[in-house]
């Protein structure tokens, strides 16, 4: 009885690894790309597969941990970063292909409060009122929202006087999370994520252009790429007219 | 609903294989620990250990840095097969392999020390050799920790996440397993679909305590 239970389990998993192999034949990339991506890329991707016929596989997680992934070797072809830092990084590593990269889309910055807030926030100097108790930001070191954050807090003066009252996160998905759940009172967001969860969530303010660095959404070709030709098509796409009407759907600016 | 199920069987056959492979390696290396006097003992534990106290994302890092394409392991396969094991099914094994086998190790080590001496030495005395006392005498007694560790170290696998991320990624229908599932679900905000797999993974984990605590206490 036990013998046969293992041996069925052995079977299983050979059958497993033997299809996975047969996949390998078809043609396939693998993009990496931010978490605040999802949506539109998924989209993206549904659209590159019917047009190429080459299968578009999608990893979604924090840029920083991206990167990680990628220094480490994984076998990414494509990067999307959400923003410029990460980008430069891959860029100063050697991990990306020369004369491959380009900004493809555009965002802004929005503080969001719970869409039944009884607070009276409405700007982000705002903040520093007492009533104000809880603010969910992206941890600044591998978010890049929590980045945008600090440099808005920055640029109102009142980063060293919230410090205090900040909840880090580990994607900016998750900021947006703790606002709708009203688990604080208010949070920093991309314009997109406020839009994609417009129900739950309040945009009381939307960060003026020079409070920050432009959010910037550059792509590039990873080093090593296996399927060059395939990832060049991909970002062909992002950055043409079909791929823009995809990323403005979702909120996005297009880029250059 | 075809992506539910399947992370739900690669959650399956991840949790399975990993099991597999503690249970094959961890009972001689618990073994080891609990029965031989050597230098580095201790070390060699606390080495073993280690991830069961480190956030999985830096044991998750530390994978990447041993077996990922760059990695010192990592590299020297990938030079030779042109193979990595980053991003692949495999990856998410050997992230829950390494952060479950503690728990086996821990409770099977803990185990065979409290097997009376007794009855081990009677065993030597009467003729036995070293493998014939451990498998006849040592092991069978120290059956129950065994078990308990191997139940620990499956539900621990199922559970497997921090690590798992960072080595095998978060591809759909390549990767996904239930856990990477549901944080990409949330991530996308589609909680109706999260909740399902939250309610879904919670079931299929307690049936599986519920059975390993039912079969431990009808087997002995």
């Amino acid at each position: 009885m036990k013998k046969t239970g293992i041996a069925y389990l052995l079977i299983a998993l050979l059958y497993t690894g033997l299809s996975s192999f047969a996949f390998a034949g078809s043609k396939e990339i693998t993009v990496s790309a931010a978490m605040s991506l999802k949506n539109t890329f998924e989209e993206i991707g549904k659209l590159y597969e019917s047009k190429t016929g080459t299968t578009c596989v999608l990893n979604f997680a924090a840029s920083g941990d991206l990167l990680k992934q990628i220094a480490g070797g994984a076998p990414v072809d494509i990067f999307a970063s959400a923003a410029k830092k990460d980008m430069d990084e891959a860029n100063s590593q050697g991990l990306t292909l020369a004369g491959t990269r380009a900004d493809f889309a555009l965002n802004s910055v929005v503080l969001v409060v719970p869409a039944d807030a009884k607070t009276s926030l409405n700007s982000f100097e705002g903040l520093n009122s007492a009533e104000i108790k809880k603010i969910a930001v992206g941890n600044p070191k591998s978010v890049p929202a929590g980045r945008y954050a600090e440099d808005v807090f920055t640029f109102y003066n009142i980063l060293g006087s919230i410090k205090d009252k900040f909840i880090y996160t580990e994607n900016v998905r998750q900021v947006l999370d703790y606002v709708a759940r009203n688990e604080t009172d208010a949070g920093v967001v991309y314009a997109t994520d406020a839009a994609a969860r417009s129900k739950e969530v309040r945009v009381v303010a939307a960060a003026p252009e020079p409070s920050h660095k432009p959010v910037v959404y550059p792509v590039a070709v990873v080093k090593g790429s296996k399927n060059e030709a395939e990832a060049k098509a991909f970002i062909a796409l992002l950055l043409s007219d079909e791929g823009r009407a995809v990323l403005q759907k979702h909120g996005f600016k297009s880029g250059n | 609903m075809e992506s539910v199920l399947f992370s739900v069987r690669l959650s399956l056959q991840v949790a399975c294989l990993s099991t597999l492979l503690i249970v094959v390696t961890g009972i001689p290396l618990a073994y080891l620990l609990a029965r031989k006097e050597f230098k580095g003992r201790e070390v060699l534990d606390m080495l073993f250990t280690l991830p069961l106290v480190l956030p999985p994302t830096v044991t998750g890092y530390y994978l990447i840095i041993v077996f990922g394409r760059n990695g010192l392991l990592g590299g020297f396969v990938y030079q030779w097969t042109g193979w990595t094991i980053m991003f692949t099914w495999y990856a998410a094994v050997l992230a829950s392999y390494v952060v479950a086998l503690p728990l086996m190790i821990k409770t099977a080590r803990a185990a065979i020390e409290s097997v009376d001496k007794n009855l081990i030495n009677a065993s030597y005395t009467l003729g036995h050799s070293e493998i014939n006392t451990a498998l006849k005498v040592i092991l069978p007694l120290a059956k129950r920790g065994i078990i308990a560790g191997a139940v620990l170290a499956f539900a621990r696998s199922m559970g497997e996440f921090g690590a798992t991320l960072m080595l095998a990624g978060n591809l759909p229908g390549k990767t996904e397993t239930m856990p990477i599932a549901i944080y990409s679900l949330s991530g996308s905000g589609e909680w109706n679909k999260a909740h399902g797999l939250v309610m879904l993974m919670t079931l299929i984990s307690g049936l599986f305590l519920y059975i390993a605590n039912r079969y431990s206490k009808r087997t002995f």
